[in-house]
């Protein structure tokens, strides 16, 4: 075994991204290549902010809600906890064997994931704001949605965003393992190395790992872009 | 998806799944409609000992790897403030690759088997019991390091004596969550050939049936409940002056 071994693998995936490669499977066509890689990119891409749309659509409000009454904490709490125990392929692969495959079906699987994340964050960064601010603005005449939108919310928003970036880093990690219920994303060329090669495994793996890190750094900015506006709400 | 149960009642496929099989019935699962083939479960419950033993395996090794690289992590960083943005942010990234992914970036390096599997859980473990191991120490209060400090503790024995045992609570939160989601991950390391309970998820290139994933799946939900007990329980015997305090 040649000590250059691993760096002559990430050569060959390097290689595997840019140029389409043969493959032993599919009878002379080809595989690999940056037409594929940003086609399977944008498919892991468009499932992760399906998936997390549909979370926040359905958590976000609610953790505010029941951040903003004081009531629920056994769920918001509870629901945390649960959902960190639930394993990713078994949610897939009950998805794709009892309800069915495609991209209808993953989304709602994927942003079962994202949900306590966003939830329980949403709940304890609302309820840690403090109760003489709210106050305040109450003696001011807001309304209760005004206390929400405007003093509990951007107050709230580095435990906010830490949740969301909790849910994203689940969601696009699952989606890689969403070729398994019929959605063909970079994980393709994990799961099918059997037509990809050892090159386009080691291809999607540096690609979901690009992909991740991206978004992650995505978050962080816009979450220090919004902490300031709410700095500038707490300040004025 | 093909149904391996169907497969099989048409002669396609031999079969892992039917080895164990003693009774001639088609398995109730190759008729739609059932999602639970109790008939099934109970004759073959038995091939889920192994890899209920490979997972634990999994998640124990790593576990205690990813605390004591963490713990050790922590005190440097404790003891050298200037660390804790590099640390937090290398162990960041560690955290946000998806563990599939991780797999295959190693193997290149250490192959195909559990120890990669294991050194990528044990990468992910590293944020969560650093982050909450830091929280903990922060959280003591600067008067009762001056008390010890003026009762002639030295450095090393505050440490010791005073910090870590006044962050026990928070450390323990960390691994709590560490644990509890290295179980769940754990069944990934099937793709990279590191056996556990995932293999009864997922076999041989293709999803299994619902019954062998539901069994799977409530085993790995009850040693993530048992195992967050036990935290538990270690928690109140190490801060019994918690106990104290609350009675």
């Amino acid at each position: 075994m040649s000590a250059l071994l691993p760096l002559a693998s990430f050569g060959g995936a390097i290689e595997f991204i840019f140029t389409p490669q043969s493959s032993n499977v599919t009878g002379g066509a080809k595989v690999g290549g940056l037409e594929q890689a940003i086609e399977l990119t944008l498919k892991q891409l468009e499932v992760t902010v399906l998936a997390l749309a549909l979370a926040l659509v359905i958590a976000l409000p609610l953790g505010l809600y029941l951040g903003h009454k004081g009531k629920g904490e056994f769920l918001a709490i509870g629901l945390a906890n649960g959902g960190r125990a639930i394993p990713e392929l078994a949610v897939i692969a009950l998805v794709a064997a009892l309800i069915g495959v495609g991209l209808v079906t993953v989304t709602p699987a994927l942003a079962i994931l994202g949900i306590p994340p966003i939830l329980t964050n949403a709940f304890v960064g609302v309820r840690q704001v403090d109760r003489a601010a709210v106050d305040a603005a109450r003696g001011m005449g807001m309304s209760e949605m005004g206390i929400i939108r405007k003093v509990e919310l951007p107050l709230a928003i580095p435990t906010v965003m830490g949740g969301i970036r909790g849910a994203t880093i689940a969601i696009v990690a699952t989606a890689t393992i969403a070729p398994l219920a019929g959605v063909v994303t970079l994980g393709d060329f994990i799961i099918n190395a059997s037509i990809y090669g050892d090159d386009g495994r080691l291809a999607g793996a540096i690609l979901v790992a690009l992909l991740a890190l991206s978004l992650e750094g995505l978050l962080a900015l816009l979450q220090r872009r919004l902490t300031s506006d709410g700095l500038k709400v707490k300040t004025a | 998806m093909a149904n391996p149960l169907l497969l099989a009642a048409a002669g396609e496929v031999g079969g892992d799944f039917f080895k164990e099989r003693t009774s001639d019935t088609l398995p109730c699962q190759a008729q739609a409609g059932h999602p639970f083939c109790w008939e099934w479960a109970t004759e073959n419950i038995d091939r889920f000992g192994k890899p209920t033993v490979q997972h634990l395996e999994l998640v124990v090794v790593s576990l205690l790897i990813g605390f004591a690289i963490a713990f050790a992590l922590s005190l440097l960083a404790h003891r050298r403030r200037w660390l804790q943005p590099p640390l937090l942010g290398a162990t960041g990234v560690l955290y946000t690759i998806p563990s599939i992914a991780f797999f295959f970036l190693l193997l290149p390096i250490t192959g195909i088997g559990k120890d990669t599997a294991i050194i990528a859980l044990a990468a992910y473990t590293l944020q969560i019991i650093y982050r909450n191991t830091m929280l903990g120490l922060a959280n003591v209060p600067g008067s009762v390091k001056d008390a010890a400090r003026g009762m002639g503790l030295t450095d090393r024995q505050i440490l010791w004596r005073v910090e870590l045992p006044l962050a026990t609570p928070e450390i323990i939160a960390g691994l709590r969550i560490a644990v509890v989601s290295t179980i769940a991950i754990a069944t990934l390391a099937v793709f990279i050939g590191g056996g556990g309970l995932g293999t009864q998820i997922y076999g041989g290139g293709n999803l299994t049936f619902p019954t062998s994933i539901f069994i799977a799946l409530a085993i790995v939900l009850l040693m993530a409940l048992a195992f967050d007990v036990v935290l538990l329980t270690v928690q109140r015997l190490t801060t019994p002056w918690r106990k104290a305090r609350a009675t």
